[in-house]
């Protein structure tokens, strides 16, 4: 059995939101681990909920009309869905976020280094360093994160910096808090090809070298690939298939993953494929059951109930009837 | 044939999502009671100036009235909010000023917004050219001027009356309309779906007229619905100084200043329209905000 | 059908309270380019590199500073000054983010017809018909000329893009970054109908992106844009079997692929360094040579010209500067 609680769990999941049309079920038992020193990729299309969820777990979810109706959120541990007051600020503290859009992400008025001491001085690590080791702090942390020059970008705004240059700041105030779980939202999505391959570069030193866990919420399956150890994909509030990420793309087991991976144009020049028919579900009248069935090619009637997670293959699991043992068949293993 | 088919069609659709849009932003402004606070007392206020000949208690009394012997009475049963110093009822004149607001509002806004939103049109779309540069330096001229002294300035010139009051009102509030609808188009400008129907050939006053016009809808009704309030304070504040609306006529700014020299013996002579004045403000401005909220966020 | 020489866009830049011009931002810099009918070709480069400026100028957005644009073998700049409604029927473009390229206050049918009106194509009926019919083209249902673009999924509405570029029927479209706000799966459905229109109705794509995967399976021909300069231009074919300048081998080694057959294609020896320098603050010589790993003296001092490696391959780059005499030099000896 483990020794330490796993730095980050989610256990059935449910969320939903009340809007003029109706309750929207967006949510819907979700589950996911992250362990101590993982690289955990979240991955999914727009709407699929990976946001949400990362917006539970932060607590910025706006309550009405968003409600979160079962299930936990654990950080270390504890639930901090249960938790009030200081207890959920200070176990919230032990997570940072990498933001999705650099330069809506920075305040345009205020100068890097006066954002960076803020994320210092928050921080319930480094509560009470005085200004000089606050900039020490400052400087030591830009230049981990590969920004040329520190002192002088301390001083400068963020209109002056790039939009690499910018993402390294933020990386930076990510990393200044030693948080136990860093969530990077969509970090490269606003930068250009080459700049991305770098950012990532970056990131996964850093990781590597302090022992953080990380979760990389995106919607870009090669990005997943090159820079994550397990991976998670959504659909529709549903996770539909979970494993290591070299075994989940070597051999894709979940129909949507298939289709997902069959989408990406290919270097190995295979033409375009036809992408996945049908369209994302209206989460007012979402599918019973299992919600990738009305666009699935091997769509049975079973599927109409939700399909458990089961584990074919080691550490690789899929939530799908075409792997559901034939009734009357062992009982498959469960997290 | 199918012409005849189609067009029962057309109109169908476009009237039931229409429809689905006032349900669902009816909606959005119940949820904020002061919104509906705001639209009832407009419409309550509405309702007492149309319906003011047949419901106000002693409708003559707007008018050429005397009846010394009841003279600044207090209120009471037989006149509700008072008489004033020659014998007229303050409740049933009351209704009848709410139609000076109103028509002030209604006809400085009307003469105000056009030539407002088409300037700032034409000056957002040509921003950085010439066209703005004058457009823009003209509404700063107008706006520098004090409102107040234009209002008396011209009163001077002309006569002392309501017509020439909503004159004096209209030339100092349109820069405001040129000024919002300026920003707006210069924003939207830059969008690609403009640019989309200018590289499919559009002429110009499609463009402004077609595609940035309504997009500026929502701030111009919102501001509309503010500067009803505003107006009607500021023809009540002109009132009050002598230049709107003239005895005998019952204006609620001429009703305080007539009433300013008994206080505080009759105060009900002041302060009952002073409280009218303040009823409909309040109401237009509750309403102004609640529709803001409704106008502004785009539902996802 | 459309040729591109040495074409130039220019932007002021002005500082100061009396806007004095102090500089310029090279944005489109002597571009040479020629696409055939029924060519897509991709034009790929990151931001900065003036990729849709170049489409907007085609199209009539921006008024090009210099060079020479021809249409059909005449000049599109005098044909656009003489009647710019004809041009603007055979040559439109498509935007690249679905959120504002549809006016959210007007209908699908409102900003679909605003082509057709504007080119007088079709009576009131007439109209509707061909409504309906490019609403068919891009596969989406009927009743859907009746929304506003609010309640459209990203990829519907950029379908409702594709079908207001396509309904005066041009031959030339201009796509910019087409799929590049799309979800994966949505951005393969359009791609393939972009595919299949081209085919059908025999169009002409100047395809600008940054995905060089995408380009790999629907271009016919690719070039390579760097802060205003083309870098590589080649036949698609030849482009990926061999790509040769520094800065395509870097765009490849960047893309994070989807499985090991492709990893193996990226060249390994370039890796991803350095920023994109300032548009305004470009360096002297080759653009690139701040990022280049092999970066020479030449480099600094002297801007590359475009070197024809092999037929239909050009690259801008001092390494290859010696290669076209020694070809020359072999054909003339033999």
């Amino acid at each position: 059995m483990e020794s330490r609680a796993n730095v980050f769990e989610v256990r059935d999941l449910e969320v939903g939101f009340r809007v003029f049309r109706g309750h929207l079920r967006v949510l819907d038992k979700a589950n996911l681990v992250v362990e101590h020193g993982e690289k955990v990729g979240l991955v999914g299309e727009t709407g699929c909920g990976k946001s949400i969820t990362m917006k539970a777990t932060i607590g910025i979810l706006p309550i009405p009309p968003a409600h979160i109706s079962g299930g936990s959120i654990l950080i270390d541990g504890r639930d901090i869905l249960k938790l009030r007051g200081r207890a959920l600020r200070h176990t919230q503290g032990l997570l940072s976020l990498i933001p999705q859009d650099p330069s809506a992400s920075l305040n345009p008025v205020f100068r890097i280094g006066t954002q960076l001491a803020d994320a210092i001085k928050y921080s319930t690590a480094n509560a009470n360093l005085g200004r000089k080791a606050i900039r020490k702090r400052s400087i030591e942390i830009l230049s981990e994160v590969g920004l040329p020059d520190p002192e002088r970008n301390l001083a400068s705004y963020p209109v002056q910096m790039s939009g690499g240059m910018k993402q390294r700041v933020l990386i930076a105030m990510a990393l200044v808090t030693d948080p136990l779980l860093l969530i990077a939202d969509e970090p490269t999505t606003a930068l250009d090809v080459t700049i991305e391959a770098q950012i990532l570069r970056l990131m996964r030193e850093a990781v590597d070298r302090r022992d953080v866990s990380i979760l990389l919420i995106t919607h870009n399956l090669g990005v997943v690939r090159e820079f994550t150890d397990r991976v998670y994909i959504m659909y529709a509030g549903q996770v539909s298939e979970e494993g290591a990420t070299s075994d989940l793309f070597s051999t894709p087991l979940h129909p949507y993953t298939q289709g997902l991976i069959a989408s990406v144009p290919k270097l190995t020049g295979e033409g375009v494929a036809s992408g996945i028919e049908g369209m994302v579900p209206d989460y007012l009248d979402v599918p019973p059951g299992c919600r990738f069935s009305p666009r699935c090619r091997h769509a049975m009637p079973v599927c109409s109930e939700k399909p458990e997670m089961r584990l074919p293959e080691a550490a690789h699991g899929v939530a799908c009837h075409l792997f559901s043992p034939a009734p009357g068949e062992e009982k498959p293993c469960s997290d | 044939m199918s012409a005849l088919q189609d067009a029962p069609r057309l109109s169908h659709p476009r009237l039931r999502s229409a429809a689905r849009a006032v349900r669902r932003s009816w909606y959005k402004f119940s949820r904020n009671r002061l919104s509906v606070v705001g639209l009832s007392a407009v419409c309550i206020v509405i309702l007492l100036a149309l319906l003011a000949p047949v419901i106000s208690p002693y409708p003559r009394h707007a008018g050429k009235f005397v009846d010394f012997a009841n003279a600044n009475r207090p209120p009471s049963w037989t006149y509700l909010l008072g008489t004033d110093v020659v014998g007229r009822d303050i409740l049933s004149r009351i209704f009848f000023g709410y139609r000076f607001s109103l028509l002030m509002g209604i006809i400085v806004l009307a003469l105000v917004v056009p030539p407002g939103v088409i300037l700032g049109l034409i000056a957002g779309y040509w921003k950085g050219s010439w066209i703005d540069t004058v457009i823009m330096r003209i509404t700063d001229v107008f706006l520098a001027v004090p409102p107040l002294v234009l209002a008396l300035a011209i009163a001077s010139v002309l006569q002392p009356n309501l017509y020439n009051a909503m004159l004096a009102v209209s030339l100092m509030w349109w820069p405001w309309y040129c000024r919002l609808v300026y920003g707006v188009t210069s924003s939207v400008r830059n969008e690609f779906f403009v640019q989309a129907a200018e590289v499919a050939g559009a002429s110009k006053v499609h463009i402004l007229l077609r595609e940035i016009l309504p997009n500026c809808v929502s701030p111009i009704l919102t501001k509309i619905s503010l500067d009803m309030g505003w107006v009607i304070l500021l023809g009540a504040a002109l009132s009050f100084v002598g230049l709107g609306v003239q005895p005998p006529r019952p204006g609620l700014g001429t009703m305080v200043a007539d009433g300013a020299q008994y206080m505080p013996d009759s105060w009900w002579i002041s302060v009952f329209p002073a409280l009218a004045i303040m009823f409909v403000v309040l109401g237009f401005n509750l309403l102004g905000d609640g529709l803001r909220d409704v106008l502004s966020v785009e539902e996802v | 059908m459309l040729r591109l020489s040495d074409l130039e866009k220019h932007f002021p830049v002005r500082r100061g309270p009396f806007r004095r011009v102090v500089g310029h931002v090279r944005a489109v810099d002597r571009i040479t380019l020629s696409i055939s009918k029924k060519e897509i070709v991709g034009l790929v480069g990151e931001s900065g590199s003036g990729k849709s400026t170049l489409g907007y100028t085609v199209v009539g957005i921006h008024n090009p500073t210099g060079g020479r644009m021809e249409f059909r073998g005449q000049d599109l700049l005098a044909m656009r000054r003489a009647d710019p409604r004809a041009v603007s029927k055979e040559i439109q473009i498509v935007f690249q983010d679905p959120g504002s390229s549809l006016n959210p206050k007007r209908s699908i049918k409102q900003t679909l017809e605003l082509p057709l009106r504007v080119h007088g194509l079709g009576n009131r009926t007439e109209r509707l018909e061909t409504l309906k019919e490019l609403m068919r083209t891009v596969e989406l249902p009927e009743p859907y000329l009746y929304r506003s673009p609010s309640a459209l999924s990203g990829g519907q509405r950029q379908r409702v893009a594709v079908a207001r570029a396509l309904a005066s029927k041009p031959d030339f479209l201009v796509l910019d970054e087409p799929t590049s706000a799309l979800d994966v799966s949505v951005q393969a459905k359009l791609s393939n109908l972009l595919l299949a229109l081209s085919a059908e109705l025999e169009l002409t794509y100047l395809f600008i992106t940054h995905d060089l995967s995408l380009m790999r399976n629907v271009a016919t021909k690719v070039a390579i844009m760097y802060l205003g300069k083309i870098c590589e231009l080649a036949d698609a074919q030849t482009f990926f079997a061999e790509p040769l300048h520094p800065y395509t081998q870097m765009l490849l080694s960047s893309i994070p692929v989807v499985s090991a057959e492709e990893e193996t294609l990226k060249p390994k020896h370039v890796v991803p360094r350095g920023e994109v320098p300032s548009p305004v603050n470009i360096p002297s010589g080759c653009s690139f040579r701040t990022r280049c790993p092999h970066a020479m003296e030449v480099c600094s001092a002297v801007d590359p010209e475009f070197v024809e490696v092999e037929s239909d391959h050009e690259v801008r780059c001092h390494l290859f500067a010696g290669i076209e005499k020694e070809v020359r030099a072999r054909a003339a000896d033999a």
